[in-house]
């Protein structure tokens, strides 16, 4: 690829400048090597450096750069540059309080993934070596513990923009049932308990925006069917 | 009251199963009523009224209304968690909801009954 030019319009607020929030029109000169969205956002961010976004690993696995890109949100780290429709419309991760530009506060977030108790819990005194499972009992983990939190999914979900407070988010509920499923936790029931509630799982009406936007292709819908399918288990 | 957020009401799943419960019996009897008023004679008040004369017909149709009422509180109530924030304009509105509902239940039973 040559060098080209790519234009932007990005959410811009700086709540110690600006009264409220605008979108900005920019363009920026690319260089053969540029491949990513991110790439450009650094391009951008060296053209005018009061623009404001996280970034760190740059290959998707930090989970920081989470944004919305022309109304989905992505990681703009692994977002091909070539491929997004122009002007490249940026905002920042809908339904989260803003600290600056594209910057969001995930506090709520992070409170909802903390209060499923993401740790193993299991009060048998530790083994010699280490707590083993069967290849099956393991295979089950396989597309819960890959989650990076970037909260592409969760403010994607009208239920968490609706209820923050309340309604754990797929991002949370993928990681409650990554524990529920591991045959070394002890905690099952209490886990269950903590969901069994009409705000905090049931929330979810399955519309499925959490999967089509997790740039880990990870399925948060299908491991809250499962929380529901052990709640029935359970209540039958 | 002080300002936490207080989460933990134990009816998640208990309307979770309803709502699909009642949706499928909705469904269910939607066909069957469908055919049953499809292979009627004619559609004439008398074949109408000769339809409604069998006790199953009437049971199976009040019941329908039973869980399309049921249904309705589960999906209006879901709108008003969402939408309704202040706790005190919530609980009228559910208590408002529940004796139309419930109205509208004595209602059904009484056209059923009259036919």
């Amino acid at each position: 690829m040559t060098k080209r030019t790519v234009q932007f319009k990005i959410y811009r607020y700086d709540p110690d400048r600006d009264e409220k929030p605008y979108m900005q029109d920019i363009s920026v000169e690319l260089e053969a090597s540029d491949k990513k969205l991110l790439d450009a956002l650094v391009r951008l961010k060296a053209k005018d450096d009061s623009l404001s976004f996280r970034r760190s690993c740059r290959e998707g696995v930090c989970g920081s750069d989470a944004m919305n890109i022309n109304g989905k949100n992505g990681l703009a780290c692994l977002t091909d540059i070539d491929k997004v429709a122009q002007p490249i419309v940026l905002r920042p991760l809908p339904g989260l309080p803003v600290i600056r530009d594209l910057i969001v506060d995930m506090t709520q977030f992070f409170k909802q993934y903390h209060s499923i108790k993401p740790y193993l819990i299991n009060n048998d005194p530790p083994p010699e070596r280490e707590r083993l499972q069967s290849p099956d009992d393991r295979e089950e983990l396989n597309g819960l513990y890959e989650c990076i939190l970037c909260a592409c999914c969760s403010t994607s979900c009208p239920s968490f923009w609706w209820n923050p407070d309340k309604f754990v988010g797929p991002a949370g509920l993928l990681a409650a049932y990554r524990f529920l499923a591991d045959t070394r936790d002890q905690a099952t029931n209490e886990r269950l308990d903590n969901l069994e509630d009409p705000y905090r799982l049931f929330r979810c009406h399955s519309i499925m925006n959490c999967v089509d936007v997790c740039p880990k292709s990870l399925n948060p819908t299908r491991a809250i069917g499962k929380i529901k399918d052990m709640m029935v288990a359970r209540a039958v | 009251m002080v300002k936490r957020i207080v989460v933990g009401a134990h009816y998640g799943l208990r309307d979770w199963i309803a709502q699909r419960a009642t949706a499928v019996y909705m469904a269910v009897y939607t066909i069957l009523f469908a055919a049953a008023a499809l292979g009627l004679p004619e559609m004439s008040y008398p074949a109408w009224h000769g339809l409604f004369s069998n006790g199953l017909v009437r049971f199976l149709t009040l019941l329908f209304f039973f869980a399309l009422i049921y249904h309705a509180w589960i999906g209006v109530r879901d709108i008003y968690m969402d939408y309704i924030k202040p706790v005190g304009i919530r609980l009228a509105l559910h208590v408002v909801t529940i004796f139309v509902l419930v109205g509208y239940a004595g209602w059904a039973a009484q056209i059923l009954w009259r036919l």
